[in-house]
């Protein structure tokens, strides 16, 4: 009982961080911080939500795969996003100042 | 209304879209986007129709075809890509000779 | 109740952002939109089919739907040349007149579907019937590799033949080409390629032994591969010409060549062709799969490539290290 209400709770606070970043993808001004606000808030939702559900996981097996679910996509995620800053830097966009 | 049924519908309206974006736009990559949704949407048609069965296992043989089918679908947007390319390179533009303006 | 109408909502929801996604794809002026929008449709078309309880097609439409196809969209844009006019919008008669058709199309085709029986079996008891003797207990798996094997052979043709149609289009001429030609590779790339690639080889094969029995299998395997395929590409790195010759083109017929002569082992002991007796069924459905997969993975990621790799005696140029021979 109490796992399923956690892990409701932590579904719920995940999906905000989700919103949150996409609210940041949407609304930042240049293409640096529309990335911050993706990865940062993004891999935390997801964090969030691997969480919750490895308290509803049937074995430790599960919970295992559900963590490296977690490790591979913060490590290609961070990946990509660097690649995407150094290409936009390398094009000559700057970052955006008052 | 079942899930599947809703799906099916889904399934129809994508097809209608595609088979729209397919006559109506002249870029060829245009055309292949439109291609790929049409068939996405008889796929889903496919497979919504054989989940009608309620709680027990689904009908396999439609979910077997539809693997089938995006594999068929992923070879032919590769050719027809390569095609494209050449028709742009021999052409200067990707767009068929009888839609070509001027 | 209460659950089944709040999953409806949740599907009603999903349908309605399929549909949205399809237009916006097809009527965004810019092409690379229509792309990642169409990469989203894909990724969200893998949550309908876990929705129609078909967890092997999501992860089929998941790797090769969304992911192998808009990768290759997204290279052959790249190639297309930078200038594209704009896309004159035929007359508003036209459109109006197509539309109007589509959707007589739609609510003809929406009247069939509906006036189907809601329960049909369909073939699921056929399939479930004979399950024990097909050697594998995962049904989709039972249909792809055994009661319909002839369609998967045919297909591993399909995919080759579309390989050759590629590469006798010839490749698009170097100064158009994607791929930076630069010694340097950016080192995060190369991190990150380095710890993936093995991540991918690994679970490829994972998938191909798990297909037996639970959602898996040699098509899912064999797309993995090709996007490991696709990761070592983009970090600049080409076949050494020694392996593209021969050894390329064995890797890539390897699927369907075993394939054949597997459906043609047990002729000559009374069965017909494709036919497996059930005490070997299982071990030869894992040895055509994974021939199967090494084929797949190849193909999709030759696919990707686009031009075909050239061969030691092909050029007065040492491709390896571009010095004139």
């Amino acid at each position: 009982m109490i796992l399923d209400i956690l892990t409701v709770i932590l579904l719920l606070v995940g999906a905000l961080f989700f919103l949150a970043g996409t609210l940041g993808l949407l609304r930042f001004p240049d293409v640096y911080t529309r990335l911050h606000a993706l990865t940062k808030a993004d891999n935390v939702g997801l964090g969030l939500i691997v969480i919750a559900l490895m308290l509803q996981a049937d074995s430790w097996f599960v919970v295992g795969k559900l963590l490296f679910i977690w490790i591979l996509i913060l490590l290609a995620g961070s990946g990509v996003a660097h690649l995407v800053a150094n290409t936009a830097q390398k094009r000559g966009i700057k970052p955006w100042k008052k | 209304m079942t899930p599947a049924f809703l799906y099916a519908l889904v399934g129809i309206v994508l097809f209608s879209i595609g088979l729209y974006g397919l006559i109506l736009y002249k870029h060829l990559l245009r055309k292949i986007l439109a291609i790929n949704i049409l068939g996405s949407g008889v796929f889903l048609v496919m497979v919504a129709l054989a989940d009608r069965i309620g709680d027990a296992v689904p009908d396999a043989v439609p979910h077997a075809m539809v693997i089938t089918g995006i594999v068929v679908a992923v070879s032919a947007t590769a050719l027809a890509l390569a095609l494209m390319l050449r028709v742009n390179e021999e052409t200067g533009q990707a767009v068929l000779p009888e839609d070509r303006e001027a | 109740m209460e659950e089944i109408n709040v999953l409806l909502l949740f599907d009603v929801v999903l349908g309605l952002t399929l549909v949205w996604l399809a237009w916006q794809t097809l009527s965004s002026l810019d092409l690379f939109r229509a792309i990642v929008l169409f990469i989203a449709f894909g990724l969200l078309m893998a949550l309908a089919w876990v929705r129609l309880d078909a967890p092997d097609v999501a992860l089929a439409e998941a790797t090769i739907g969304a992911g192998l196809t808009g990768a290759l969209l997204l290279s052959a844009l790249a190639q297309l040349s930078a200038s594209q006019k704009n896309e004159t919008k035929p007359s508003l008669f036209i459109r109006l007149t197509l539309g109007v058709l589509l959707f007589f199309l739609v609510i003809a085709l929406a009247y069939t579907v509906l006036s189907l029986p809601t329960k049909a079996v369909g073939l699921s008891v056929e399939v479930a019937k004979n399950i024990e003797l097909s050697g594998v207990s995962n049904p989709v798996t039972a249909v792809l590799l055994n009661y319909r094997s002839y369609d998967t052979l045919l297909e591993l043709g399909v995919l080759l033949l579309a390989l050759l149609g590629v590469w006798s289009l010839g490749g698009v001429s170097t100064n158009k080409s994607s791929f930076p030609k630069s010694s340097f590779v950016n080192p995060v790339l190369d991190l990150v390629t380095r710890l993936l690639v093995p991540i991918f080889i690994l679970f490829s094969g994972y998938l191909l032994w798990v297909g037996a029995f639970a959602p898996g299998g040699a098509f899912q395997a064999g797309a993995v591969l090709a996007a490991a395929g696709v990761l070592v590409f983009l970090s600049d790195w080409y076949l050494p010409s020694k392996y593209s010759g021969f050894a390329l083109r064995l890797v890539l017929v390897i699927g369907l060549v075993w394939f054949v002569s597997m459906g043609f082992s047990f002729v000559l002991l009374d069965n017909a062709f494709l036919e497996y007796p059930p005490e070997f069924a299982g071990g030869l459905i894992l040895l055509i799969e994974a021939a199967a997969t090494l084929s797949i993975g190849i193909s999709l990621a030759a696919l990707f490539l686009g031009r075909e790799p050239a061969t030691k005696s092909d050029s007065n140029i040492d491709i390896d290290t571009g010095v004139n021979k």
